[in-house]
């Protein structure tokens, strides 16, 4: 289980109404890790500036994992954490490893425009 | 209108976690910014077990300790600062955020740490988090079962290597010298190993692949032989850079880019000190960076004193 001050995504229902409730979605898979607490951080310390977006965060070794680590867009991935990206459920952006706060923030305005 | 500090921390690893906690303490008014998160290199340790008065924990446990104490004494913390330009030369020193924010104050503390050295090739780049990583505890387990080669020939890849062997079936030490740098007992290690193999005097030439990395092409310093070496995984450890660009031009900075301090860590500069990994030292560890980060606040808050006479 994630110790973060983000929602956790930890079953199927949980990442359906996830999608289904939220336009964007940026959704991060990983492991209480040195290259995934970064960017957890950074998704907590941005939900003011992206209010239209819901952070989310989701156990790489839970069973709800299974969500991200099927996606195609990770096949090459090698590091954690896997960030995925979602605009009206699609897959629309997704990144491997440890992020700074400007590639994250480069990578929502890409994935949905800029900040609210 | 600017907010004024006494002293502005630049960087918010342990050195300037430390150096906010004494000045904190000495009723100095501080401000500690850092561009990324708090904690520096020490979130990149699962463990930590050579932090005296703690038995082992975690890099993330020790600075999120080191943040509440900073805090506690008052010490402000601003993590993702944005920061558009710096002016240390006069005796009114100011900082100012792209967001327009401006804060003057009177003592810099440099502690802005390091961050591992790349190659600089374009085909590293290509292939980062998709095969080439700098952190074995953290992607380890990708390569479970699969070939992967480590670069650089120091204490710290050499143990991770031998962390890496509990999971990749093979490991290609590529280094660039005819012999390693490491402790003799590690190089030992790793040669009893019988996952490891060997290739002395290297120029790395290419990483090349698909979606993800397949192979390092490199060329024998003195004989010119190219190797091509198939691989899942490329882990490099070939040193640590300073992060000195914010004094860069301004701060006398030694060929490899730290900064030079005396012994009380004061820089060229009068009012401008620098403490941890990001100056000229020999060893590189939270406990020196601590140390560092003692030293500063205490000849910083001299220097404040004397500003006050
Ligand atoms: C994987 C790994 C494992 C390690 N394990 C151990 C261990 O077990 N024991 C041990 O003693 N040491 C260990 N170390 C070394 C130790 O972490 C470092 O020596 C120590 O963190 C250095 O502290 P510092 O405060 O000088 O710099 P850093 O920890 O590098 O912190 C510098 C801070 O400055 C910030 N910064 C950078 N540029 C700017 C700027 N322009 N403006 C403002 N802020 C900026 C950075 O974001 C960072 O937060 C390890 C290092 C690594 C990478």
């Amino acid at each position: 289980m994630l110790q973060t001050g983000l929602n956790h995504i930890e079953s199927q229902p949980d990442f359906e109404s996830l999608v289904r409730d939220n336009e964007k979605v940026m959704l991060c898979c990983g492991r209480m890790g040195p290259m995934c607490l970064p960017v957890y951080d950074i998704m907590e310390s941005l939900g003011e500036d992206y209010a239209n977006v819901a952070f989310r965060d989701m156990d790489f070794d839970g069973p709800a994992s299974s969500i991200v680590r099927r996606l195609p867009h990770v096949r090459d991935f090698f590091s954690l954490p896997f960030t995925i990206y979602y605009n009206n459920g699609e897959v629309v952006h997704a990144t491997s490893g440890i992020q700074t706060h400007q590639q994250v923030t480069e990578s929502l305005d890409r994935a949905f425009g800029t900040a609210s | 209108m600017d907010k004024h500090y006494d002293v502005i921390i630049f960087g918010a690893g342990p050195a300037g976690l430390t150096a906010g906690i004494y000045l904190g303490r000495a009723r100095a008014k501080t401000l500690i910014l850092d561009t990324a998160t708090v904690g520096g290199q020490t979130v990149l340790s699962y463990s930590v077990a050579n932090y005296p008065g703690v038995e082992e924990t975690s890099g993330r446990e020790i600075s999120q300790t080191m943040l509440r104490q900073a805090k506690s004494f008052g010490c402000e913390v601003r993590p993702y600062a944005r920061i558009a330009e710096v002016e240390l030369a006069g005796p009114e020193k100011a900082v100012t955020l792209e967001n327009g924010s401006r804060f003057t104050f009177q003592v810099a503390v440099v502690a802005t740490g390091g961050v591992p050295r790349k190659l600089g090739l374009e085909s590293e780049e290509a292939f980062v988090s998709k095969g080439i990583s700098f952190c074995a505890t953290c992607d380890g387990d990708f390569f479970s079962d699969r070939p992967i080669a480590i670069i650089g020939g120091g204490n710290s890849a050499l143990e991770e290597a031998i962390a890496l062997s509990a999971f990749a079936s093979h490991i290609t030490i590529i280094h660039e010298f005819d012999h390693f740098q490491a402790e003799p007992w590690i190089v030992e290690e790793v040669r009893a190993n019988p996952k490891m193999e060997f290739l002395m005097e290297q120029d790395i030439r290419e990483f090349e692949g698909g979606g993800s990395l397949e192979r390092v092409i490199t060329k024998h310093k003195r004989t010119g032989e190219i190797t091509v070496t198939p691989v899942d995984g490329c882990f490099i450890f070939i040193g640590y850079v300073a992060n000195s660009s914010l004094v860069e031009g301004s701060v006398t900075l030694n060929d490899r880019g730290e900064i030079v301090t005396d012994e009380e860590l004061r820089t060229n500069l009068p009012g401008v000190f620098a403490a941890g990994d990001v100056r000229a030292k020999r060893y590189r560890q939270i406990t020196t960076a601590v140390a560092d980060g003692t030293v500063a606040a205490m000849a910083a808050l001299e220097t404040l004193r004397g500003l006050e006479r």
